[in-house]
């Protein structure tokens, strides 16, 4: 039920997470202790994701449309501990023609892929609700995958105040 | 111990689409936090849950460290016929946790008991 090489997958987020700690512990070029913990945890290297960097290791070669997701998250989320979040995927969600995957996926979280939802037919529709954390302001991508392969989306832009992954403290 | 809480609707008719809410208790610890003492606390989430309706998977989450702490998982089921919902979920910590619930659908035609 897989619909992509794992490894692929995999083999993205050990890369980022590689180049996001090389860099950072050369831009210090001082002693380990002295890289504070914002490096430590790969968020120093605050550059946020293009949309292609994104999206691109789920989508591969298919099509990307934006069009038939509601992605729903409050414009100014205070605590990025806990944002709510809600995505309504229109799909009449048959045997013919249903969503089969969804992807929440991060522009600047150290992790991109927030969460992924397997779903079929049996499920009636594609609403789902959760919470996320985020990692400051950002764009979120909401990415679902159709039985026929091919991918629709929607995108939100949040103003996080509290950044989570961080610790004040 | 449970350590998830389910919210069905009161009452199910056959052929209708419902919400199922679950709420389940884990602190998913993303290992970018530190605790008092300075010490990094190692990661610990979900990995994958899963709801199965009468030995059919019918809903699969794969969390990662972007879901909040105490993750609530909100889906909806056709209802086709009365079963067993059971959710099982696997953490870091390979801690298999499980709930069995109960679902009740009644014929559409039923029309005793008041909607509420």
């Amino acid at each position: 039920m897989t619909p992509m090489p794992k490894l692929s997958r995999r083999g993205f987020l050990n890369s980022c997470t590689k180049a996001s700690l090389g860099v950072s512990v050369l831009a210090s070029g001082s002693t380990f202790a002295q890289v504070d913990k914002l490096t430590l945890s790969g968020l120093a290297d605050s550059r946020l994701r293009t949309f292609d960097e994104m999206v691109q290791p789920f989508v591969q070669f298919q099509t990307l449309k934006n069009e038939g997701v509601n992605l729903s998250l409050p414009a100014l989320a205070d605590n990025g501990h806990l944002v709510p979040l809600q995505l309504k995927v229109d799909s009449p969600m048959t045997e013919a023609s249903h969503v089969s995957h969804i992807y929440l996926i991060s522009q600047r979280n150290p992790v991109p892929l927030m969460c992924m939802f397997a779903l079929g037919p049996w499920n009636g529709n594609a609403h789902i609700n959760t919470r996320v954390r985020l990692s400051g302001s950002q764009m979120v991508v909401a990415l679902a995958r159709l039985s026929d392969g091919n991918f629709i989306y929607q995108t939100q832009e949040v103003v996080v105040t509290e950044a989570a992954c961080v610790d004040n403290g | 111990m449970s350590n998830a809480r389910i919210q069905l609707p009161p009452r199910i008719l056959e052929g209708d689409v419902f919400k199922v809410r679950l709420l389940v208790n884990h602190p998913m610890d993303s290992g970018f936090l530190r605790d008092i003492n300075h010490a990094l606390i190692k990661r610990n989430v979900i990995r994958q849950l899963t709801c199965t309706l009468n030995s059919q998977e019918v809903f699969r989450a794969e969390p990662t460290t972007g879901v909040a702490a105490n993750p609530l998982f909100e889906f909806h089921l056709r209802a086709v016929k009365s079963g067993e919902l059971y959710f099982r979920w696997v953490d870091d910590n390979a801690n298999i946790g499980e709930l069995r619930h109960p679902l009740t659908v009644l014929p559409a035609n039923s029309s005793t008991a008041p909607k509420s």
